[in-house]
């Protein structure tokens, strides 16, 4: 069979099946490209809904006061009167809540992870499939049931009077244990364990993938970055994610069995819960990065036409992020009470992933220097997001000091904070690798006046959204405040209008890929020229359903 | 005419007074953290001013570089690419600056750390406050009897009755119906806990920040150098009203505070009337060429 089909070349993928129904293409899917396009599809989804909510929430922040909550909470809740000024301060809870989990767990991990990885890391690495093609297809089926009960949650009782779980994403207890009582959060912490499995199932087929399947010569030190990337990263999910689903069992059966794991009144103990949390939850902002690394480094390598610069650098400086990320977990807890001690050592801990973090934007800049750039979309997208992500970057610096950290802890200064690393950052990482990558998966030529308009948009658009969050986080405004003292008023408008321009930006993103499809533009197998050397850029676009079924060989 | 003139000036003037004042609240397109009134918050903010100098210049060698690269080795600029992958001394050097860099950093904002958890001091006075949804509760420990009120968010229908009118000094949602009174200049210590949820007791203008947290008695520690009435927030999500239950000190001379201690010990709002009397009438020169400009 091997030898027919390589005989046959890529025309021939399922000459000894009959074709597959669409029912069985999409949603029997074994083959790692489909479930990469699902995942893909479902991400654009959610961030549809994701980004929604975030809109709804800077209008009502747009100006002081309450203007659209309590209206919402009536049409959406039926509430009336001062129930529906109660329900609408909830519903804003409600909707920072579900924003964060929605962007996180179901937009950018399945985007980067079960997308552009799903796709790319067999085909870079020269495999012809994942490890666990079924394996693969129930992690992308749980996500769907996880996303539907975070939904869900949103219509079914909270705390009394409320509607929807409203504690953050980080669900603090006892807010979330007896603070509010109804379903609304059973929901939620069983969508995290069903995501958090599909995360963990996931993760062991890259690992396993990676390490057994590369093709002869590919050693671990021939592989492309972004392999790299999306092996440290499926580590990380694979030690972290226990750690998590442990911490919201034991908030489940202290909500419904009677366990006092974090219920102070039977020697339980709140601050328990903070430590599971973020042992989970900073590894989780590195597991959103990462693979961003990786795209990055591709497209600036690709269109500067020059190799990587420092390679085995910029693949152990991701090593020791993802090292030194599980070990600085309390640096989101500085005013909880801890002793000098720890504070002091995660202070140092913290300040110490500046220099791998440092070591990836200078080489990026030294891949580019000496090059012959070539502007395209990709490109500009992964140069905004050097420098985006580099203001994100130093702001984290400031942070990581548990003394300035005491002004700055639980303000808008942390939202602008970790808003540029992750929307500016690990979302202008997805678009430069759907913008690179559209062309290889869809063999269809996007519109670089579209995706350029898209880019600075987009780039006016969140940069109008967060700059400000600064000057409001220094001034002292706290984080997760549905109305504010009207001398925040100023900035939170600058910022609110920004959102509206990056909606706009989302829009022409949509329109974008509809114009693609609808022109049919051909692409080529390699639209990118010399530059773009991985393997990918070998196979036709789009890729054969099946592909290496004879081995490439790595020099 | 002259006259007029002197008392339209003498308004600006105070108007100009009572925005520095009453600074410590936030204000219209503010950049930076609040004035400090404490000497942790005046190095807080010192120590934010020493970042910028690390933070900023990174920022911008990145932006310039950026530039370069973009103008220099563009496809028109450079056809031909290098082929450079490695050069170790550079390498090195942007391993070991950010290194160098951070310790410069780490020095200080150890020193400034340990100030904040290690005071010299004795507390003079010790306050408990607990964390509800969605107010705060006080309780002074002192003598025999404890003085125990709690702190809600001043409502608009109270603000007469209360003689609260003036948004500028009580602001919406900062302004509460009993505010924290204690003594300049006298270390005090504060308790926080929390009875129902997590909250987070925030004061930045003293450069403090601690959470409420039930079951668990957190200390912290402010020594007001100013008097005045200072205004933060709660710093912790615990609910609907996490917006709206705000935290507020009137700092006074320590004659004043004994009497309105003794005062609170029967009535705690009558106490707080006299108090505000007393302190507006300190600034009686402000009402009157207030009033002589009206």
């Amino acid at each position: 069979m091997a030898g027919t089909s390589a005989a046959h070349g890529d025309h021939h993928d399922h000459h000894e099946h009959k074709p597959l129904t669409f029912f069985q293409r999409w949603f029997l899917s074994t083959n790692h490209k489909d479930i990469g396009t699902l995942y893909l599809i479902f991400a654009i989804c959610a961030g549809i809904i994701g980004g929604t909510l975030s809109v709804v929430m800077r209008m009502e922040l747009q100006e002081p006061g309450i203007q659209i909550f309590h209206g919402l909470a009536s049409m959406v809740y039926g509430f009336e009167g001062d129930a529906a000024i109660d329900g609408g301060k909830h519903m804003f809870n409600v909707f920072t809540t579900a924003h964060a989990l929605i962007m996180i767990f179901f937009m950018v991990m399945p985007a980067l992870i079960g997308g552009f990885a799903n796709w790319m890391v067999p085909i870079m690495i020269g495999a012809p499939d994942m490890a666990f093609p079924r394996m693969n297809n129930i992690s992308f089926w749980l996500i769907i049931p996880a996303f539907l009960l975070v939904l869900l949650s949103m219509f079914v009782e909270g705390p009394a009077g409320g509607y929807g779980a409203g504690g953050g994403w980080t669900i603090y207890p006892p807010f979330s244990t007896s603070g509010q009582p109804g379903p609304a959060m059973d929901f939620v912490i069983l969508g995290l364990h069903i995501a958090g499995a599909s995360s963990i199932l996931g993760a062991i087929n890259f690992i396993t993938t990676i390490l057994n399947m590369r093709a002869p010569g590919m050693t671990l030190h021939k592989m492309p970055l972004f392999a790299w990337s999306v092996l440290i990263t499926a580590f990380l999910l694979l030690l972290s994610l226990p750690v998590l689903a442990g911490g919201i069992t034991m908030l489940l059966t202290d909500r419904n069995f009677g366990t006092a794991f974090f219920a102070p009144e039977n020697g339980g103990d709140p601050i328990l819960f903070q430590h599971l949390f973020w042992f989970f939850g900073h590894p989780e902002v590195y597991i959103l990065i990462l693979p961003g690394f990786g795209i990055v480094s591709h497209i600036v390598s690709t269109f500067s036409r020059k190799p990587i610069f420092g390679y085995l650098g910029m693949a152990y400086a991701m090593v020791a992020i993802g090292a030194v990320g599980f070990i600085v977990w309390a640096h989101h807890m500085y005013t909880v009470g801890m002793s000098l001690d720890t504070q002091r050592y995660f202070v140092f801990a913290t300040m110490v992933i500046a220099v791998p973090t440092g070591i990836k934007i200078f080489s990026w800049i030294a891949t580019m220097w000496g090059g012959s750039i070539r502007f395209t979309t990709p490109m500009v997208w992964a140069i905004g997001f050097i420098f985006l992500f580099t203001v994100g970057g130093v702001t984290g610096v400031q942070l990581a000091n548990a003394g300035l950290d005491r002004a700055l802890h639980d303000t808008y200064y942390v939202v602008a904070h970790f808003h540029y690393v992750l929307s500016l950052g690990a979302v202008f990482a997805i678009f430069a690798a759907w913008y690179y990558w559209f062309p290889k998966m869809t063999g269809y030529m996007y519109s670089e006046f579209l995706g350029k308009l898209h880019f600075w948009v987009m780039f006016v658009g969140v940069n109008l959204v967060f700059f400000p969050q600064h000057f409001l986080g220094l001034a002292g405004m706290p984080r997760r405040y549905i109305d504010y003292p009207d001398a925040f008023a100023g900035w939170n408008a600058v910022s609110s209008y920004g959102s509206y321009i990056s909606a706009f930006g989302v829009v022409i993103f949509l329109f974008c890929v509809f114009e693609a499809f609808a022109k049919k533009r051909v692409a080529g197998d390699n639209p990118w020229g010399e530059g773009a050397n991985t393997l990918e850029w070998q196979l036709s676009s789009p890729p054969p359903f099946h592909q290496w079924e004879q081995l490439p060989k790595i020099k | 005419m002259k006259n007029k003139a002197f008392a339209v000036l003498a308004a600006l003037g105070c108007l100009l007074f009572a925005s520095t004042a009453f600074a410590d609240q936030p204000f219209e397109w503010q950049k930076g953290l609040q004035p400090p009134a404490t000497s942790i918050m005046e190095e807080i903010r010192w120590f934010e001013q020493y970042t910028l100098w690390f933070i900023v210049p990174v920022t911008l060698l990145v932006l310039v570089l950026l530039v370069i690269v973009v103008v220099k080795f563009r496809e028109g600029a450079n056809p031909v690419p290098s082929k450079t992958s490695h050069n170790t001394a550079i390498e090195i050097v942007w391993t070991l600056g950010p290194v160098v860099a951070l310790l410069f950093l780490a020095v200080p904002s150890f020193q400034l750390l340990n100030k904040q958890l290690a005071p010299t001091e004795e507390p003079e006075l010790t306050i408990k406050a607990t964390g509800f949804q969605w107010y705060w509760g006080y309780e002074y420990q002192v003598g025999d009897s404890p003085l125990s009120f709690d702190s809600l968010l001043l409502q608009d229908g109270d603000r007469a009755s209360a003689g609260k009118e003036d948004k500028s000094v009580y602001p919406r949602l900062l302004a509460v119906d009993n505010e924290l009174v204690v003594p300049v200049g006298k270390h005090v210590r504060l308790l926080v806990t929390a009875a129902d949820v997590i909250h987070a007791y925030a004061m930045p203008s003293f450069g403090i920040k601690i959470d409420a947290v039930p079951g668990r008695l957190n200390e912290t520690w402010f020594k007001a150098d100013r008097e005045g009435l200072f205004y933060g927030q709660c710093s912790e999500l615990c609910g609907k009203d996490h917006a709206f239950m705000p935290i507020a000190i009137r700092v006074v001379s320590q004659e004043k505070y004994d009497t309105w201690l003794a005062a609170a010990a029967t009535n705690v709002g009558e106490a707080n009337k006299a108090l505000m009397a007393s302190v507006d009438g300190a600034d009686k020169s402000v009402n009157v060429a207030q009033n002589a400009a009206q």
